[in-house]
């Protein structure tokens, strides 16, 4: 189904015309409102007056993550916190976490384009929607529930965990729609298979899954093991969390919702701006966000747009699955995880050396994660209960700063084998 | 229908409009909130050909129309009620409506004239009780029938309203924004002007807000009453506060 045809469907033409207005009052609002624009468009002696055309765009400066850690908490909002109605914020992976605020019409924009996404998946309001992302702080949650509750509806908000207990309310409560990540469904198709639970017997219908990425093949296991539909939905903490594009029934890319963002791809390392089609970086910006808009936010992911017209009539462009980050971030479970993160934490352990190995795997459609670490010498001949207090220390520090657990492995020193003369610091065994 | 792409416009060396940019859709009623001096009658008098654009196009039904003169443009469809109402106050009633229909007259005739007329009077009663007095002994309210009156015997396109709420007494605004939402719902597409912002977003479709020639807000009615910057422009109150 098509939740807004009058914009999902609009004339290209349109679409244009609406990006130019509302990037050009975006932008005049952002410069008059957020010291941080002001002061890097000023540097750049460019302002509001420089779009003449939505393509204007690429000549402004490139808004990354640290600015928004930089600009922590409230910095780079374009509204006094009393208009704010929402915040929710990161995890604070590698430092400051990033916050985000919402007004009240953003809110109202959020649920909105959640609702396109899951019209899109096939939710109507006679679905019973369980959504399994983690309530607080991470945008997931909310704002799929908003959505699905506009559509009408009847959401579960589950909330993350306790897989027995969401089978258990997935077969009473005869959920027809799971929102989450695809991994998740993954083990809880694991799950039912164990407990002897035949999906047959289960009135699920069709899955919505975001939060990380989502391969063909781990849809076409989702979709034979669970006997569901599943779409594939996008969203950006920073820019706006979901809402931002999402597959329809014909599962051939996502449709970004461009009343709302402009996409951009760029290249990396050269930041340029790349034609229609290319593989590249996804740019955002915000056309109608009140309290905290984006100008040109690089995600970091890898992906192409499609400005070709998709069967299901909508006209709006499609972007290519993201099966990549420009940059080293693993996302594991749905957590984005750096290197560099767990570098820090092994500096403050003592007895090992800051060498380590990170191997991502999948065990039964589930990510699972093993930190090989170099101790060195002294430890590395010391008792065994010695050991087992440093891997626990380890993890006990990786699940309170970055988030998830590993399975800590101690090695020797100097037992890491480098290629071609570096260490390989972390290997995706994951099906692509 | 109408579509303003990136427009400025200057007055000698003062900017009045920063690449603004808006579109109205057939059938659509459209809000320019602001306040004063924000820009919005040059806007105005800049799509009916009366003001020069220095940068920017105009597209009207599809074709460019930045540069034309008045009288083509008003040809082409787009009828504009200026600010302050500005009827021939020494002619009467009837004398000012059928001057609105000169541009048509020659290739019609009399007779789908008086056919306008006739749906003037219908919208307008009280004009047609007073069709033979001098347009300048009215009231206020009745004034501003007689320029909209007048303006749509010309059947424009799109209608254009700047102000039609100025000085007139909150019962008599409504009456008239009532007047001018049937005007839509009857296919008419209106951009309609207005300091007040509040009486103009109860019975138009979207809005834009203009600020100091720049445009800073787009969205649909109930999106923009919800929104502080209009409440400010609204109130024309400067408000800003450090919130650390």
């Amino acid at each position: 189904m098509i939740w807004d045809r009058k914009t999902e469907c609009m004339p290209r033409g349109e679409v244009e015309q609406l990006q130019l207005e509302r990037l050009q009052s975006t932008l005049n609002r952002v410069y008059r409102n957020v010291a941080f624009y002001k002061k890097r468009f000023d540097r750049l002696k460019i302002g509001p007056d420089e779009i003449q055309s939505v393509q204007d765009l690429a000549q402004f400066p490139l808004t990354m993550k640290e600015d928004l850690r930089e600009s922590y908490p409230y910095g780079m909002f374009a509204l006094p916190l009393r208009e704010v109605v929402r915040i929710h914020s990161s995890s604070g992976v590698t430092g400051k976490p990033t916050v985000t605020g919402y007004t009240k019409n953003d809110l109202h924009h959020w649920s909105q384009l959640t609702a396109r996404v899951l019209a899109a998946g096939g939710v109507t309001k006679d679905d019973v929607v369980q959504i399994t992302f983690k309530y607080g702080l991470f945008t997931g949650a909310f704002g799929l529930h908003y959505g699905a509750e506009l559509i009408g509806a009847s959401v579960i908000p589950m909330s993350t965990g306790n897989t027995r207990k969401q089978a258990l309310i997935m077969q009473d409560y005869k959920t027809t729609a799971l929102v989450s990540t695809p991994s998740y469904a993954l083990l809880l198709a694991r799950y039912l298979e164990k407990e002897g639970i035949n999906p047959q017997s289960l009135s699920l219908k069709r899955g919505l899954f975001g939060g990380e990425p989502c391969p063909e093949s781990m849809r076409k296991e989702i979709e034979e093991r669970l006997l569901i539909q599943a779409t594939d939905n996008y969203g950006v903490s920073e820019v706006m969390g979901p809402g931002i594009s999402a597959e329809c029934e014909h599962k051939n890319g996502l449709h970004l919702y461009e009343d709302h963002f402009i996409p951009e791809i760029i290249d990396p390392q050269t930041l340029k701006v790349l034609p229609p089609g290319a593989e590249g970086e996804l740019v955002l910006t915000t056309l109608t966000k009140e309290a905290f808009p984006m100008v040109r936010y690089r995600t970091r992911d890898m992906t192409s747009l499609d400005y070709s017209p998709c069967s299901c009539g909508r006209t709006l462009v499609r972007m290519k699955k993201v099966l990549g980050r420009s940059d080293d971030i693993i996302v594991i479970k749905g957590v984005k995880v750096f290197p560099s993160q767990v570098e820090s934490i092994l500096l403050e352990v003592e007895g090992v050396e800051p060498r380590y190995q990170i191997l991502v795997e999948q065990v039964e459609g589930a990510d699972s994660l093993e930190l090989k670490v170099e101790v060195n010498e002294r430890v590395f001949s010391d008792e065994i209960k010695n050991l087992q207090n440093i891997s626990a220390q380890i993890d006990r520090k990786l699940r309170e700063i970055v988030g998830i657990s590993a399975k800590v492995k101690l090695v020797a020193p100097e037992s890491l084998q480098p290629a071609n003369g570096k260490l390989v610091k972390v290997i995706d065994r994951r099906k692509k | 229908m109408l579509r303003v792409e990136s427009v400025s416009s200057f007055y000698g060396a003062i900017q009045a409009l920063r690449n603004v940019s808006l579109h109205v859709s057939p059938g659509e009623m459209v809000a320019l909130l602001g306040a004063n001096g924000a820009g919005k009658t040059t806007l105005m008098k800049v799509i009916s050909g009366i003001h020069p654009v220095s940068k920017g196009r105009l597209v009207f039904v599809g074709q460019n129309i930045a540069g034309l003169p008045a009288e083509r443009v008003l040809r082409m469809g787009i009828g504009q009620v200026p600010e302050g109402r500005q009827i021939f106050a020494p002619l009467s009633v009837l004398d000012n409506l059928i001057l609105g229909a000169y541009v048509r007259f020659k290739g019609e005739g009399k007779k789908e004239v008086s056919k306008d007329l006739d749906f003037i009077f219908e919208l307008f009663p009280v004009l047609q009780e007073r069709q033979k007095q001098r347009a300048g002994t009215l009231s206020g309210g009745e004034q501003q029938m007689v320029a909209i009156g007048r303006t749509m015997m010309s059947r424009p396109k799109l209608l254009l309203l700047d102000e039609p709420s100025l000085g007139l007494a909150p019962l008599v605004v409504s009456g008239i924004l009532q007047t001018i939402r049937l005007l839509r719902d009857r296919g008419t597409t209106i951009l309609l002007v207005e300091q007040n912002a509040k009486a103009a977003l109860k019975v138009a479709d979207r809005g834009y807000v203009l600020e100091t020639g720049r445009i800073i807000l787009e969205g649909e009615t109930e999106d923009l009453l919800n929104n502080k910057e209009v409440q400010r422009a609204y109130l024309g109150k400067e408000y800003r506060e450090v919130w650390e």
